[in-house]
């Protein structure tokens, strides 16, 4: 382990709640992300996961409680907050009448730490032309535009909403690789909201569950992983009888399977009973549980920054 | 230089597809003592995934004592699981069980069984044996390397 893990969150959310007039938003949301983490936002349409971005990059105030990027709070529009953080909005936005050129000129203008060189270089790796208008360039392409954008800024943390919706799945792959390359190169800390539950478990050490504006789930996948399990037990058990807590069950006439947050060691005691059988639980299985509780059960979250030591990041190179 | 490959919908978590293609490879003689593996980055970009998970993969072959980290150098195999060239090619052992399974397939044709019901029933075996063989202990340990 090269992290440091006493080292300051690059992403920690306490409390954090904004409200739209009488509807909350988002409420409650507590967490902490370490450095360098790749970190997958799950919820269904409404959730409150552009809101959670938003607050984190400062476009937005918070109600209440606060979000910090690398101990400092995000206010609304501080030109401190913009630089730490880069976002790329789930439309790609561009000028489609500029060129590559332009774009790059605009990034320039606003951005004291802007990199000329790496924005250029991707460029060329990628074959898109500086002189190419925004509007000619192909979606995958404009997507790549958008990416370098962001990368570009050099800020430390980068979030990602929805960057993959409008992209092939070759594009797809392509980006998600230089996700991984930026990210494995600088440190950067990525926080990526998506549908796609399948490409954030390749992607991703650290998962954000959102439902109904609260975060339901939160914390180092592997932990996640190690602290549920699928159990297949007689129908007649009530949740009680069973360890742990119970977070989603399908009934049959004879037998009901059950996914449980409880410790290891709690269902290997009740793997040993007759009937029972105890199983890991997959990623996906796990997020999708959880988006489909109703929001306002217990939610399942990692103690702040109690875990973090096992997500840090150790790249040998 | 060994490539990895991944399959998104196997149901594998995909550290353990990294280490099962080590061992297999090092198994077939594709793998042999003192190759090199891709550095953590370079598999990770590759594949599009998360570097925790190549770390946690070598990290879980070197705990079994197939391969070392040189400092400065990268992870290189040091054991070779096929002991020879002729390694590949089946035992006697491997070469009877063959046998005995060509048998139980025409066995199971002749009971008028379909190629799914084959299938189920093969998978239903070998479910119960890993079952049999405490199946969170050992993905507890997995887990926990």
């Amino acid at each position: 382990m090269t992290q440091d893990t006493a080292s300051v969150p690059a992403l920690r959310a306490e409390r954090l709640g904004k409200r739209y007039g009488p509807v909350w938003g988002l409420r409650d949301c507590t967490f902490a992300v370490p450095p360098g983490g790749i970190v997958g936002l799950v919820g269904p349409n409404g959730a409150g996961k552009t809101t959670l971005l938003a607050l984190t990059v400062g476009l937005l105030a918070p109600t209440e409680g606060h979000v910090a990027v690398f101990g400092q709070r995000s206010r609304a529009q501080t030109p401190l907050a913009m630089a730490r953080v880069s976002y790329l909005a789930q439309d790609h936005p561009l000028y489609r009448g500029f060129t590559v050129a332009d774009m790059f000129h605009f990034g320039r203008s606003l951005n004291p730490s802007w990199d000329q060189a790496l924005a250029e270089a991707r460029m060329a790796a990628l074959g898109i032309p500086l002189t190419r208008k925004v509007k000619t360039l192909s979606g995958g392409q404009q997507a790549q535009v958008a990416l370098t954008m962001a990368l570009a800024k050099r800020a430390p943390v980068l979030l990602l909403d929805e960057p993959v919706a409008s992209l092939d799945p070759i594009a797809r792959l392509d980006f998600m690789r230089d996700v991984v390359a930026a990210s494995a190169e600088s440190g950067l800390t990525v926080l990526i909201a998506s549908h796609v539950i399948a490409e954030l478990e390749r992607l991703c050490d650290w998962l954000l569950v959102l439902n109904g504006g609260r975060l339901q789930l939160a914390g180092a996948v592997d932990d996640l992983l190690a602290g549920h399990a699928v159990l297949t037990v007689p129908r007649q058990l009530a949740d009680a009888d069973l360890p742990g807590r119970v977070i989603e069950r399908t009934d049959s006439d004879r037998h009901s399977t059950v996914l449980v947050a409880a410790a290891p060691e709690l269902v290997l005691v009740a793997a040993d009973r007759a009937g029972w059988v105890a199983q890991p639980v997959g990623f996906e299985q796990l997020a999708l549980a959880y988006l489909r509780r109703p929001p306002g059960q217990a939610a399942s979250l990692a103690e702040p920054l109690g875990s973090v030591g096992s997500a840090g990041r150790a790249v040998a190179s | 230089m060994f490539r990895f490959r991944l399959d998104g919908s196997s149901g594998v978590p995909p550290y353990l597809q990294l280490v099962h293609q080590v061992r297999q490879s090092l198994l077939l003689g594709y793998l042999r003592e003192g190759d090199r593996l891709p550095t953590v980055k370079e598999v990770a970009v590759d594949l599009a995934i998360n570097p925790n998970t190549v770390v946690k993969a070598y990290r879980q072959l070197e705990h079994e004592g197939l391969t070392a980290g040189r400092p400065g150098q990268g992870t290189f195999i040091t054991a070779s699981l096929a002991p020879s060239a002729e390694a590949s090619v089946p035992s006697a052992a491997a070469a009877e069980l063959r046998r005995s399974l060509d048998r139980w397939l025409r066995d199971a044709a002749a009971a008028g069984l379909s190629e799914d019901a084959i299938t189920a029933l093969i998978a239903a075996a070998r479910r119960d044996a890993a079952m049999a063989a405490e199946p969170l202990a050992a993905a507890a340990k997995e887990r926990a390397e």
